[in-house]
């Protein structure tokens, strides 16, 4: 079959494609934009007419796709790890209802938090809800297990989670493709209840979804990922997890390892093999990215006679991701560089590109915030948030999506004022809506200010929800229309908009000032793609 | 035959497209090949890099080890320094001279310049400069990886290959371009 070079995320874009995918939603979020984005771009999901649009946020995502899976179509749904933190809810429970048609729930993990506020491990979220797990280690891995991820949802009738990290996501390797399946015809479950989890039924359905998590680990289109290879030398045993595998490879270029090594690369992880190791072993390091979720299984409470090296003793550091030179380190290996980066080098933090209104908006912040001796704003996630770096330092949070609206909402509880958000249109559309209703209803002394650039930026300018829909989103949800202002960032309005962000800011009640400008980056693509489509026509 | 790469440079300056041009001349040679990219916040004219592996054999790490780097290749002079812990006894490293200043600290580039001499096989070249000349001030990228192209391993040829295949789509004129770009880098 056809080789491809695909990133770790395109593999599984190709991967439910190949595997008959009727449906893909996604929320962008740096590591995982690019499976939708492949799909998005792929003329096989266009002639299909597979779905393929964004969704408002993860959970809206994860919904749609149980609703495609219920009406029997295979459907996938990408998001990066805190994403699922989003979609737990609707992922939790989806183990319970089960699925009819497969279902592939996939979380890009971010350890070292190249683009993340946290290095939580998906891993934890199997284990949590009952749903198989798997941990692809390279780029062909992770194509074909989604077609064995789909035969396993299908079979067991629950969801598979697929956990990722940053460097699979964003590697890439030639992948070879399979015969393609079929899309799943359209059919509705054949139990009407199977999805109302009121408690009587919830319960029925809780208990077998326990015993078909026992009994998920000794099929076959799992078990098969992991694999136990035996070696002569018994002082110690290694255990991998997903990419892990690799990066103790590599220091075993021009031969093989001699002590035993396990690698696991799909959970519920195999007892069994993990015995085969331990027992023959005198001890045992275990080498994952992201948490200690294996090593601390093995160590378990009461400790044992087994010696066991891992993050938790220090043999790979605690925390951050691994590479082949920390795994050669704990393996006894020297891997170490041979110069150092001359003390001359400075630090290039991200920065705003030039021109960006953002750079504009937060300008007219700092000058507006003055007269009130504020110390800054509650903010959020996006490209904006580098307005917490200098020159301007003036953002004071940056938790998750949504929390400067409501952060703002409750310092002013407190008698902060005045007490103002700044956040991004995508931002605002997946998690600050609901929360400009809690002011609306309150009457909280709150300004918000929507620096909307008409795209998600961060991730590389996916189209926003919000666009052309912020002023009617905002009156619709109760603001007054004489409190809605629309003010364009640019350097010849900001003394206009200076004075309207003071007005607003003096205002004791529920405000939004919606900063529009499209971003310079999105700008310049639109306006290149235009100049190319004029040319061909002329 | 094994070539581990380092690119470096400035987001925005095009290194995806020197690591998109090698891969496609790596598969014409029935190579092996790994490379890990930087996406998301960091891509704000921030500091970027991208691991380029290329072997006759299956390739496992998606990264490169410290020390075993054959080729650091950098569009922009400082950050060609940001990756000297990855760069091997023997391994080269070729640079832009033109510095590209987005920090107020940047250091003075006779400075940089003469940290990079103190390596021992290393090459600089004014890719901007270079570029301009070959007719487009925005193909500085191809002018060093021309430059880099001594020391990839692979003929030379099929980087001109994957130069018309990477830029096909976008017309005749731009494959041009970046060709006569790649060549001056060549000949620098």
């Amino acid at each position: 079959m056809q080789k491809i070079l695909l990133l770790g995320d395109e593999a599984i874009a190709q991967g439910a494609l190949d595997s008959g995918l009727s449906g893909m939603y996604a929320y962008p979020g740096t590591p995982s934009t690019e499976i939708m984005e492949y799909v998005q771009a792929s003329g096989e999901a266009a002639a299909r007419n597979i779905h393929r649009y964004w969704s408002a946020n993860e959970k809206t995502a994860l919904e749609a796709a149980l609703g495609m899976s219920y009406a029997g179509k295979r459907a996938m749904v990408a998001m990066k790890h805190v994403g699922l933190n989003v979609a737990a809810d609707p992922f939790i429970n989806s183990a319970v209802t089960g699925i009819n048609g497969g279902l592939i729930v996939v979380a890009a993990d971010d350890p070292s938090m190249h683009s993340s506020q946290n290095e939580q491990d998906s891993r934890f979220y199997g284990k949590f809800s009952f749903i198989p797990v798997f941990e692809p280690s390279n780029q062909q891995e992770a194509y074909d297990m989604v077609f064995d991820g789909f035969h396993l949802s299908e079979k067991y009738r629950i969801p598979v989670l697929f956990r990722i990290t940053t460097r699979l996501a964003h590697s890439r390797a030639a992948v070879e493709r399979r015969p393609e399946e079929h899309e799943k015809p359209f059919h509705l479950p054949s139990d009407p209840r199977q999805f109302v989890l009121l408690p009587a039924i919830a319960r029925i359905k809780y208990k077998a979804l326990l015993s078909t998590y026992e009994s998920v680990k000794y099929d076959n289109s799992l078990s098969k990922y992991n694999v136990f290879k035996d070696g002569k030398n018994r002082r110690i045993g290694i255990i991998t997890c997903g990419i892990a595998h690799n990066y103790l490879m590599e220091n075993f270029q021009d031969s093989e390892p001699d002590f035993p090594v396990l690698k696991i690369a799909a959970y519920p992880f195999p007892k069994d093999l993990i015995s085969d190791l331990t027992s023959r072993c005198e001890e045992v390091l275990v080498l994952e990215e992201g948490y200690p979720v294996v090593e601390e299984a093995l160590r378990g409470i009461l400790d044992n006679s087994l010696k066991i090296l891992g993050r938790l003793d220090g043999a790979v550091p605690r925390e951050g991701e691994l590479n082949p030179s920390l795994v050669a380190k704990a393996i006894g290996m020297k891997s170490e560089p041979l110069m150092k980066v001359p003390s001359i080098v400075k630090s290039r933090p991200p920065s705003f590109c030039k021109g960006c209104g953002h750079s504009d908006t937060f300008n007219a912040v700092i000058e507006a915030l003055k007269p009130f001796k504020s110390n800054g704003v509650f903010s959020d996630i996006g490209c904006y948030t580098l307005a917490a770096l200098p020159p301007y330092n003036i953002i004071t949070s940056c938790v998750d999506m949504g929390a400067s609206v409501t952060m703002a909402i409750g310092a002013a509880d407190a008698g902060l004022h005045p007490s103002v958000a700044v956040i991004g249109d995508s931002t605002f559309t997946h998690s600050g809506m609901t929360g400009l209703l809690d002011a609306v209803i309150k009457e909280s002394p709150i300004t918000i200010i929507i620096s909307d650039n008409s795209t998600t930026g961060m991730t590389g300018g996916q189209k926003s929800h919000a666009t052309g829909r912020l002023p009617a989103i905002c009156e619709g949800i109760g603001v007054a229309p004489e409190h809605i202002r629309t003010i364009v960032p640019l350097r010849k309005n900001h003394e206009e908009n200076v004075r309207i962000m003071k007005e607003e800011f003096k205002y004791r009640g529920v405000s939004v000032i919606i900063s529009e400008r499209e971003c310079i980056q999105t700008a310049t693509r639109r306006r290149k793609a235009e100049a190319s489509e004029n040319n061909s026509n002329v | 035959m094994k070539s581990d790469i380092v690119l470096s440079g400035v987001g925005g300056q095009g290194i995806l497209s020197i690591a998109s041009i090698i891969g496609l001349a790596a598969v014409e040679n029935n190579l092996y090949l790994k490379q890990s990219e930087v996406h998301g916040m960091s891509q704000r004219g921030g500091d970027v890099q991208s691991h380029l592996r290329l072997s006759g054999k299956p390739v496992s790490s998606d990264l490169i080890p410290y020390g075993k780097a054959d080729l650091i290749v950098s569009v922009e002079p400082m950050e060609s320094l940001r990756y000297l812990p990855w760069l091997s006894k023997s391994g080269w490293l070729v640079t832009n001279s033109a510095p590209f200043i987005n920090i107020d600290d940047y250091p003075p580039v006779e400075e940089i310049l003469k940290e990079i001499r103190k390596i021992k096989n290393h090459k600089i070249v004014d890719a901007d400069a270079i570029a301009k000349e070959a007719g487009s001030s925005r193909s500085g990228n191809m002018v060093i990886l021309g430059a880099a192209s001594p020391y990839l391993n692979m003929p030379f040829s099929s980087l001109e290959n994957s130069v018309r295949k990477f830029f096909g789509k976008k017309g005749e004129e731009i494959v041009e371009v970046n060709l006569k770009a790649l060549r001056a880098g060549r000949n620098a």
